[in-house]
Formats: C-alpha cells, sequence, structure tokens
C-alpha cells in the first residue's frame, strides 16, 4: 500500500529503534528520539516493535493512505488522531497532523510496517550521514512510502493503561546517574532550573541557564558517549545527546539522564524547563527493569488481542 | 583495569593510561576477545583510546554485578595472552596543498618550516588509529611529528569536504563526510572513508596502523 506525503511537516524521518552495533565504526544509534512511543505505537497495530515507523517533529505532517489501514500515533499530541490509540484511517482521506499540542515528537506506525531498505541493521534515517530510511533524507512533499500489506482491523475503541505512560511534562525533573566528571561540577546540575533552547536538535537537547562552573581547567580525554550524555562545553550550558549523537564526545561529562527518562526529553520543546535530580544506578536499573515488564504486559495483551 | 558505569547501558572497562601502540594493541586485542565470545546480553564492544565501552541490554544480562564479573574475567583471560604485533597496515593516498590543502601554508607557518616539508614530515610518519568517532569513519590517528602539531582553527569551517586529510593539535585524521570541522586542511584522500554499503563500511578501525603517501592531482582524479 501506498502513503503518500502531501505535506512533510517541520522534521519528518523513518526510524526504527535504531542501529545498535556500530558504534566502533563511529556510526550513531539514530531510530526514534522517543523509542517508548515508537514501541507502543507499534505494538497498538500489531507490529514487532523494532519495525520502521515515521517521527515527526513540532511540526506534523498530511498523509493520505492509498487503502483502509490501521495506525497508531504516539508521544507528542499533533491533533488528527487521538495519541496512545488504534485507529483506523479511510483510504484515500488526508490525515492532516497539526503543529505539536503537546509534545515535540510523534511517531506514527502503520500496521505492517513501512518498507524500508535496512542499512546496517536498520530502517533509521542518519540525516547528517545521508543513509538509512528513507534516502538517507527527511521526507518530502512529492514522496510516496509502502507499507507490507496487512488487513488488521480494530474493533471498537480501545484504551491502553496511561499508567504505563512515561511522566511527560513541560518541566520535568530528569533522574540522572553520576558522570565521570560530576565531582567537578559540584552539585551545580541539581540547584539549578534550565530552558530547552531553541538549537536542540535529534543529536542533543541543549539547554540554557546559569553557567555550570568547572572546579578544574584541565582538559578532559576524549571518551564514549550514549544516548543520555549530559555533556558540559566550556560555556557551562550543558547538552543532553541524543539518538544521533556522536559516539566519542570531548566535554566534561557531568552525568547521563537514566534511560526510562530520555523519552521525557525527547518530548520536550524550545522553552520547556527541567530540574535534574541523582538517582544510583541502582535505582536506574531498577526502573528500566519495571518499564520493561509493564511494555510486556501491553505486549502480551495487544498479541492476544491481534493473534 | 578498571570498570566503570557509562549511563546505565554500557560499562567502561580501561585497561591503562596513555596512548602508545602496545596499548592501543591491547584495546584491540582485547575487544576483538570480547566479540567472539561476548557474555550474555552485550549489544555492542567500541574500543577507543585506552579503554573498551561494552553497551549492554539489562533485561538479558542475568544481574549487573554478575555481567561486569563476567567482563572482568573475559578481559583478564584476553589480556593474558595479548601478543603485540598483528595491526593492520593502511596506506591513505593524499593529494596535499593547492585547493584540497588551503591550511598548508598556516600549518608550514606554525611550525616555522617549508610547506614542502609539512608533506614530507605528514607522508612520512606513522601513525595508530586510537579511535573511531565524531563521525562515521572518523579516525583520530596518534603519531603525528612534533614539527606539525598545530592548534585547531580559531573559527571552524562551516564546511570541510569529504575525504579532507586535517591536523587538529597532535592529531591528524580524514573527515569521511562534508562536515563542520575546526581542523587544518592540508591534502584530501579520494579513498571514501565510510561507506554504509559496503561489507565494513568504516576503512579504518581502532588499533590500525595508517600510512599517508603523497600522490599528484592527476593521480586524484584518475582514482578509481
Amino acid at each position: 500500500m501506498e502513503v503518500s506525503i502531501i505535506r512533510a511537516g517541520m522534521l519528518t524521518t523513518v526510524q526504527d529503534l535504531g542501529r545498535t552495533g556500530h558504534r566502533a565504526a563511529g556510526v550513531p544509534l539514530c531510530g526514534a528520539m522517543d523509542s517508548f512511543a515508537m514501541r507502543v505505537a507499534n505494538l497498538l497495530v500489531g507490529n514487532p516493535e523494532n519495525t520502521a515507523g515515521v517521527e515527526f517533529t513540532l511540526a506534523g505532517p498530511e498523509l493520505v493512505f492509498e487503502k483502509d489501514a490501521l495506525v497508531a500515533v504516539c508521544g507528542g499530541d499533533f491533533g488528527a488522531l487521538p495519541p496512545w490509540q488504534p485507529a483506523m484511517i479511510r483510504a484515500g482521506e488526508p490525515v492532516k497532523f497539526s503543529h505539536a499540542r503537546r509534545g515535540c515528537r510523534g511517531c506514527l506506525a502503520v500496521a505492517g510496517g513501512f518498507t524500508i531498505a535496512p542499512v546496517l541493521g536498520s530502517c533509521s534515517t542518519f540525516v547528517r550521514g545521508g543513509f538509512g530510511g528513507w534516502k538517507g533524507r527527511a521526507l518530502r512533499e512529492g514522496d510516496v512510502l509502502e507499507t507490507a500489506e496487512v488487513f488488521r482491523r480494530i474493533n471498537g475503541k480501545w484504551h491502553m493503561d496511561e499508567r504505563i505512560l512515561p511522566a511527560y511534562s513541560a518541566a520535568p525533573e530528569l533522574r540522572v546517574v553520576a558522570g565521570a566528571q560530576a565531582d567537578e561540577f559540584g552539585g551545580g546540575l541539581f540547584s539549578t532550573e534550565f530552558e530547552v533552547s531553541s538549537q536542540s536538535d535529534r543529536m542533543g537537547v541543549r539547554l540554557k541557564g546559569p553557567a555550570l562552573a568547572r572546579g578544574t581547567s584541565d582538559e578532559v580525554a576524549s571518551a564514549t558517549v550514549v544516548p543520555g550524555t549530559i555533556q558540559v562545553p566550556p560555556d557551562g550550558q550543558p547538552i543532553v545527546l541524543m539518538a544521533d549523537a556522536q559516539t566519542i564526545g570531548g566535554y566534561p561529562q557531568a552525568g547521563h539522564v537514566i534511560s526510562v527518562d530520555l523519552p521525557l526529553v525527547a518530548q520536550l520543546w524550545p522553552g520547556s524547563t527541567v530540574r535534574f535530580r541523582e538517582v544510583t544506578l541502582d535505582e536506574a536499573h531498577e526502573l528500566l527493569l519495571a518499564r520493561e515488564h509493564a511494555l510486556g504486559i501491553l505486549r502480551e495483551g495487544l498479541a492476544l488481542k491481534y493473534s | 583495569m578498571t570498570i566503570a558505569p557509562l549511563g546505565d547501558s554500557a560499562v567502561v572497562v580501561t585497561v591503562g593510561s596513555g596512548l602508545g601502540e602496545a596499548l592501543l594493541g591491547r584495546v584491540r586485542a582485547i575487544a576483538a576477545d570480547l566479540r567472539r565470545d561476548p557474555p550474555p546480553g552485550v549489544v555492542d564492544i567500541v574500543p577507543a583510546f585506552a579503554a573498551i565501552t561494552v553497551f549492554y541490554d539489562l533485561g538479558r544480562v542475568g544481574g549487573f554485578g554478575r555481567f561486569c564479573a563476567e567482563i572482568e574475567q573475559r578481559v583478564n583471560r584476553a589480556d593474558a595472552r595479548f601478543a603485540p604485533g598483528g595491526a593492520r597496515i593502511i596506506e591513505v593516498p593524499v593529494c596535499y596543498g593547492d585547493e584540497f590543502g588551503p591550511d598548508l601554508g598556516d600549518v608550514a607557518a606554525n611550525g616555522g618550516i617549508d610547506p614542502v616539508e609539512v608533506i614530507a614530515l605528514h607522508s612520512g610518519g606513522s601513525y595508530v588509529v586510537q579511535a573511531i568517532g565524531f563521525a562515521p569513519g572518523f579516525g583520530y590517528l596518534g603519531g603525528l611529528p612534533d614539527k606539525i602539531h598545530t592548534p585547531r582553527r580559531a573559527t571552524p569551517r562551516t564546511l570541510v569536504s569529504a575525504g579532507s586529510v586535517g591536523i587538529g593539535g597532535v592529531l591528524t585524521a580524514v573527515y569521511p563526510f562534508a562536515t563542520p570541522g575546526g581542523w587544518n586542511i592540508i591534502g584530501r584522500t579520494p579513498l571514501m572513508m565510510f561507506d554504509p554499503n559496503r561489507a565494513e563500511p568504516a576503512l579504518l578501525r581502532a588499533g590500525d596502523r595508517v600510512r599517508f603517501r603523497a600522490i599528484t592531482g592527476e593521480e586524484f582524479t584518475a582514482w578509481k
């Protein structure tokens, strides 16, 4: 089935859960910024979680589906369809997503998934590298994506237990485990509120606030970074690295936003504010296992629905 | 050896200090050994500088403490077996100067030498890949002769062409993609440093030895 892009929106890309296993070659993870939303969107339409979907940013696209289709949009609220619910789209009827009414990024999954040739094991788009996803670039007006032909339907309304959703907020408290240079910043990271800068992108969410003072001027050796790493450049304005971040960074690492809170970062928009709170690695791991357990229950429930 | 967490999805195994060829060889060998026989739950292994970063899937590691112990045991075993040598040697042809190397003169001036001498020193050196990062296929190459150590440019260029060979402080590198960049550009290679469609996309691996060879503009143009 064809899906036509009538209007592309601000930055609309094909994404799955990213490109794992190629960091030694300097290849970033990529994949949906809000991987929780992409996983749930896929589950809601009966797909494996790592199926290729479409991510849109701040201003959503307008799409036309060639045939009736079962879809789900998760993450931010872009109108057109209620988020976190499967919905049937009628053939030929334009689906007009608006600007983000809440959150920053929407993840759209369609039953069967978009048909995209994987590059290095993933369908995610790496725009800066010009590979992966749809021709290595963001979608444009006139592009036509293919989806697998599956005929899943949904009867009546269906609601997921929203208690499993991350605590999305315009002013979230992000939990952090210590980074290699945490001590050099004292408690500065945890005593301040930061504002999200409009310079943020898929590489990193840039924050503005009182400059974080570092207790030393020693040069930091370049070292591996992960999505969530909070780098502090010499200007003292922290950057939370995200999906498209480089694999090695040369700035001090004050901390790392824990995995379960990365979706909250993905949904921040310019002008949102954040605070940080330190947790132990054990807590971060327990929270992650609890999140996976909750997703497992959702997965099992939906597997019965679509079997 | 130390094992330290990197966020809640990776650990960094540091096997020594400094960036000598012997240490980088150990790091490369340990990473290769871990790849051959990874503990359950390992999803990526990254040798870089004096460390190996191991990424894990928490749901599959069977307890974080046990996972770290398994990593430590394997690293010690691999390290005990390590024998020096065995690094690949990769030759990178470079057309130096003119429009491909706009900063060749600055590097020469900084070292108080002639541009021809810069080319001789750069292409005469033997380099070791300390890590791949910054961009896919971008190798941080150590071993730059002292006389051509050159500070990064005060104002980074908004666009450096793919294949550009640069000097940044004590390191040299080839830019695999057209990106913004602050290093001093002295030449360009016709090689594709990264191609996602190759069986092994990155031309360089951490621990490889690299030599540069000067080529003419005609050779560059004729390169296939």
